[in-house]
């Protein structure tokens, strides 16, 4: 097992399927020559060629459209978005025809692709860079839609997310493309698209996250752990939509109390749609309101302030004590 | 210094082939087998007579919204006749003719206008694409599936129509651009059919002719008489031959005549004038098509009446047999299959909610129910 980066698993996921599967092809702007403004696609193109690693114009639903009539044919397009701000331009694509072909062609036609985002704040981006909109698809019927977290999970899960007979929108946390390694087999593993993972057990409370808030949701475990002695249980989501609620409803039943984290903004954010779920099928178990630790619902601020934006471990903590002290 | 005019290698023709009083260029004209020029005939006047049907059977409340096709027939129908099985249609909303000739069956046509999603099933082996309503948004598939072909070494195409309006649509752009760079065998059909919705031609580009943004991507692009079925088929062929070489993408816009409604929800009268439509009415493509044939001494007037009887008891079949089938199906509701190939936990909890509200709608018969009547024998 090697030591990873996110984005060296990410790459090795692309290099395997490749390899394994002749029909997956890799398109997008800088993706080829450059391979990918984050290296995310790097020597692709040396190995598969041109024809299979496709430098394309610049033009977010010319990508998406061009990649659903691939898919449609047979092939299994997996594109990228250089950054998901720009990602709004394939939305029209997405919603219109690969979330509906299957259906409206009495599933005589599907659209087996992936679209990969780099989402998400904390590396001092430009504007229209940081933003997390998840929400977006998730809502789409016909989607699916997930965030790895780990270099691991994100290998295990892109594997699936390029084998899934659906379009899936795969997001990347940028801010955890390389900021640690794990250790990552070098044979195949794959992750269940629509399954939850609980990450640390606990009988105190649940804390719900997701993708680059997935580490300082630990990190508010572990303090709390270690400063007010409370065992968090600790779910990560993986998976936005098909959400699995099996594991969280359960464990709110143990603990009866939630956090739940993420950078979205909070209005209709995914949390709004777990909180329900809690609400549905774990409400006569819980002791304290459910506390939301996610981003504001506003424009996300240039750089100097993103952090003050972003939801942080120490936040995480005063929700969670505050729920706890309930 | 130079300040010099740049050659873009590229101009635009114009072709016409039959007028409208039915005159031929010989130079021009098309090799077509006689048989394949009734086929056509026939499938014009088809064509015509179905979208008269389902204008009435909508006026009277019998089906849904939907978008004639009437004065269009030759645009459509002489561009997918240089078509093979094998190759793929991506159409807009307003191919009904062409979908038909492309082996899509009417009584589904009807189905769907008659909000049905049974009826947008495509069976195995037509390579037609379902009806795109988002303008425009089509023709990006129609490079997608054309770079397949191509990866896959093989010899089809993949002809996509769209009309005037979507020619200021993004997609457009991005998907002539996208065909042009990737060199992919995909035919752009526009049926310039001078209207979208309330706005006209002039006001949706200052271009003098649409053809030209074919300029714009480096690729052929040629402007035709749409109503002229020669025309549109001998610009097709080239294009379609060229395709199949492995010379990529052409943009044939077609200059035709959206004679009835948008839809069955338009008035055209608040836009446009009777004096404008009647003009068009002169260049009808049939009319001219059928002065063409008997000339050829192909088609006589009897047979053209002969023809038109046969296809009025055709619809009438159909339409019965449309009926029927929408009665098996008004008792029945699946309205979650296909969202994904496997339904995920909350769909399968949303699905069973939905059958316990409706039972009687979701509820499988237990026995075959008796065989009814055969209704051609009550006649």
């Amino acid at each position: 097992m090697a030591k990873l980066t996110m984005v060296q698993a990410i790459n090795l996921a692309l290099h395997q399927e490749m390899e394994k599967d002749e029909d997956v092809v890799v398109l997008g702007e800088d993706v080829g020559v450059d391979g990918g403004v984050f290296r995310v696609t790097d020597g692709l193109i040396d190995k598969f060629g041109e024809e299979r690693v496709m430098d394309t114009p610049l033009a977010e639903s010319g990508i998406t459209g061009f990649s659903i009539g691939m898919a449609i044919y047979g092939l299994k397009p997996v594109c990228e978005m250089q950054f998901s701000g720009f990602g709004y331009m394939a939305m029209h694509q997405l919603e219109a025809h690969a979330a509906r072909m299957r259906a409206r062609s009495g599933g005589r036609f599907h659209v087996p692709m992936v679209i990969r985002m780099p989402y998400g704040g904390g590396v001092k981006a430009l504007e229209h860079h940081s933003e997390s909109r998840e929400a977006y698809w998730a809502h789409t019927p016909g989607l699916k839609m997930v965030i790895p977290s780990t270099p691991r999970n994100a290998r295990a899960l892109l594997v699936s997310a390029i084998r899934d007979p659906d379009p899936v929108v795969f997001y990347e946390p940028k801010s955890s493309y390389r900021a640690f390694r794990e250790e990552v087999p070098e044979g195949e593993e794959t992750i269940p698209i629509g399954q939850s993972e609980i990450v640390r057990e606990g009988e105190d409370l649940t804390l719900i996250s997701y993708g680059a808030m997935m580490r300082p949701t630990l990190e508010a475990a572990e303090i709390l752990e270690e400063e007010d002695g409370v065992q968090c249980e600790v779910i990560d989501l993986m998976t936005i939509s098909p959400i699995d609620d099996s594991k969280f409803t359960e464990s709110a039943k143990k603990t009866g109390r939630v956090v739940l984290v993420h950078e979205a903004p909070r209005s209709f954010g995914p949390g709004a749609e777990i909180i329900a779920r809690l609400v549905e099928k774990s409400f006569l178990y819980l002791e304290a309101p459910i506390r939301r630790v996610t981003g504001y619902d506003v424009v996300i601020p240039l750089f100097q302030r993103e952090f003050d934006y972003l939801p942080s471990a120490e936040r995480i903590v005063r929700a969670a004590r505050e729920t706890l002290d309930f | 210094m130079p300040r010099e005019k740049i050659d873009l290698e590229q101009d635009i023709e114009y072709l016409s082939i039959l007028n409208e009083k039915g005159e031929i260029d010989e130079d021009l004209e098309p090799d077509m087998k006689d048989d394949l020029l009734l086929d056509l005939h026939r499938a014009m006047l088809f064509g015509r007579r179905f979208d008269e049907r389902m204008l009435n059977l909508q006026r009277g409340g019998k089906m849904g919204t939907f978008a004639p096709i009437k004065g269009q027939e030759a645009a459509q129908l002489g561009a997918v006749a240089c078509l093979q099985d094998e190759d793929w249609l991506v159409p807009s909303f307003r191919e009904t003719a062409a979908e038909i000739w492309r082996g899509k069956r009417p009584e589904n046509i009807l189905l769907a206008y008659a909000g049905f999603s049974e009826g947008g099933v495509i069976p195995k082996g037509i390579n037609n694409l379902p009806a795109a309503i988002p303008v425009g948004t089509q023709t990006l598939h129609a490079a997608g599936i054309g770079y397949g072909i191509k990866f896959k070494g093989k010899k089809q195409v993949v002809m996509t129509f769209f009309g005037d309006g979507a020619t200021s649509e993004g997609d457009f752009h991005e998907a002539l651009n996208f065909a042009g760079v990737f060199n992919t065998p995909t035919i752009f059909v526009c049926q310039n059919n001078q209207w979208a919705i309330s706005i006209n031609r002039a006001h949706q580009t200052r271009s003098k002719t649409l053809a030209q943004k074919a300029i714009a991507y480096g690729i052929p692009g040629i402007q035709v008489d749409g109503n002229d079925v020669l025309a549109v088929y001998a610009a097709a062929k080239e294009a379609v031959e060229r395709a199949r070489n492995g010379e990529g993408p052409t943009f044939i816009e077609c200059v035709t005549y959206r004679m009835s409604v948008h839809t069955t929800a338009d008035d055209p009268k608040r836009y446009r004038s009777d004096e404008e439509v009647e003009k068009w009415e002169k260049r009808d493509p049939i009319s001219r098509f059928q002065k063409y044939l008997k000339k050829k001494d192909l088609l006589s007037d009897e047979e053209i009446e002969e023809i038109e009887s046969e296809i009025k008891e055709e619809i009438k079949k159909i339409v019965k047999g449309w009926e029927k089938k929408k009665k098996e199906l008004e008792g029945r509701v699946d309205m979650f299959e296909g969202t994904f190939a496997e339904l995920p936990a909350y769909l399968v909890e949303q699905k069973e909610e939905f059958e316990s509200e409706l039972p009687e709608k979701t509820e499988k018969p237990e026995e075959p129910e008796e065989p009814e009547a055969d209704e051609e024998s009550e006649e």
